[in-house]
Order: structure tokens, then C-alpha cells, then sequence
């Protein structure tokens, strides 16, 4: 039995959590929308534009993206850690790392709230 | 306990270059699973933005549609995006399997090397048969 007295940020264990349930959200979305194209088959631009464009719908793929963007966090960060040594290069990976997924997340939003 | 570390005359820590971790480290099957999750992740990363892209065409206008579906009909791009949906596929069955590990499902060694050789049957055969079904 190992008595640990655990102190910190526990920043570890929320995003090793975070990581999880964004995979499950993604995992149980991917069953949803793959059954709804196979069962559909979405052929023509109409077809394939009103698949997205219900209210529940935009709302479901959203979510799926932000868990996607905040999943992808994570797993690159635990890259750069891994791998990127020098502490300044390290910070701008990450630096950068954020701002392409907010910026991505702001672009998906736009692109599904003008269907 | 410390007649087995006098014992090991290997020098440790023992440092690997990028050669010996491509060429000389022969990973077992459950390790290779594992790097393939980390490498299809990094994919997948890489080709968020040309795929956002690619969503933004499709629902575009009819006009932007046709324009990618006439890209996408490129047999370069056609092995990319069978190479996008490997990746998914694999990256999501790789996934399923570590996320029972962290539940203490099939820990043991035999089971563990079993449900290696299930994500990589399942997700190849998924793969065929979505490419076949969106590709072809």
C-alpha cells in the first residue's frame, strides 16, 4: 500500500479525464452520423446540405468538434512534452497549438450557423 | 533487490536514437498498436484544417460541391482520404481498447495481445468497407 500525499494543480488528472470523456462523446457521435449517411446515402448538394442543417443536428456536430479540438489538445501537448525539449520552443508549440484550434472552432461554428 | 542490481552490468540509462527505435526495436504487437494510435492521431491533427476546408466546399453552394467532388475524384486524393479513414478507424478501435484498460478489462497478457489482434481486424475491415462505400 503506497501512501502518496498528492499536492499540485491536479491539471494531470482533469485533462486525463477530459481526454476520455471527449473520446467517448466523439465515439458515440461517429456511430450516430456514420448509420445516418449509410442509411441516407446523401448523393446530391441539397441532400448532403440538410443532413447538417437541423437545429439538432448543428448542435450534435458542434459538440462532437469542440470534444475533437479539446481531445486533440491534450494528445498534441503530451507530443510536444514528449518530444520538444528547449522550454521557449515548447511554450510557442503550444501557444500556436491553441490558437489553430480556436480558430478552427470559431470556423466550424460559422460554416454550420450559416446552413 | 540489490544482488539484482549488481547483477545488470548494462549501462542504464540507456539513450535511443531515432535509427534504433525505426530499425532495431522490435515492438510487440500490443506496442505497435500503440504508436500507430499516437501516429494517426497526429494525422488526423495535421489534416484538421484541410479537411474543415473540405466540409466548408461540400455545404457551400452546389457550384463548390461539384468543384470538390471533382477533387476528391483524384486518385491522389482518393488514397489520402482512404488513408484519413485508416486513420480514424484506427485511431477510434485503438481508443476503445485503451479506454477498457483504464477500467481494468483485459489487463492479463493473453487477452491483451487478443484484443490487439481484434482492433486491427476491425478497423482494417471498417476501413475496406468504407472506402468501398464512399471511395469506389
Amino acid at each position: 500500500m503506497i501512501n502518496r500525499i498528492v499536492v499540485g494543480a491536479h491539471y494531470g488528472l482533469k485533462d486525463w479525464i477530459a481526454q476520455r470523456a471527449t473520446a467517448v462523446v466523439m465515439a458515440l457521435y461517429s456511430l450516430y452520423i456514420a448509420f445516418f449517411l449509410l442509411l441516407l446515402r446523401p448523393n446530391s448538394f441539397e441532400a448532403w446540405r440538410e443532413v447538417f442543417s437541423s437545429g439538432f443536428e448543428k448542435f450534435a456536430t458542434f459538440l462532437f468538434v469542440l470534444c475533437l479540438f479539446y481531445h486533440a489538445w491534450i494528445g498534441v501537448r503530451d507530443l510536444w512534452m514528449d518530444y520538444i525539449k528547449p522550454v521557449g520552443l515548447r511554450l510557442t508549440l503550444h501557444v500556436l497549438t491553441i490558437l489553430v484550434l480556436v480558430g478552427y472552432a470559431g470556423w466550424i461554428a460559422g460554416i454550420l450557423w450559416r446552413l | 533487490m540489490a544482488d539484482t542490481c549488481q547483477t545488470s552490468s548494462k549501462p542504464r540509462p540507456k539513450y535511443l536514437g531515432l535509427a534504433e527505435i525505426l530499425f532495431q526495436i522490435k515492438l510487440p504487437l500490443p506496442g505497435k498498436l500503440s504508436i500507430l494510435h499516437r501516429v494517426s492521431g497526429v494525422l488526423l491533427f495535421l489534416m484538421l484544417g484541410p479537411l474543415l476546408y473540405c466540409f466548408q466546399l461540400s455545404v457551400t453552394s452546389p457550384a463548390d460541391f461539384l468543384a470538390f467532388k471533382s477533387f476528391a475524384a483524384n486518385p491522389l486524393v482518393r488514397l489520402l482520404l482512404a488513408g484519413l479513414i485508416w486513420a480514424y478507424l484506427h485511431h477510434l478501435c485503438a481508443g476503445i481498447r485503451f479506454l477498457l484498460l483504464d477500467i481494468h478489462v483485459g489487463i492479463d497478457l493473453v487477452s491483451a495481445r487478443q484484443t490487439t489482434v481484434i482492433v486491427f481486424i476491425v478497423s482494417l475491415a471498417l476501413t475496406a468497407f468504407l472506402c468501398w462505400r464512399i471511395l469506389l
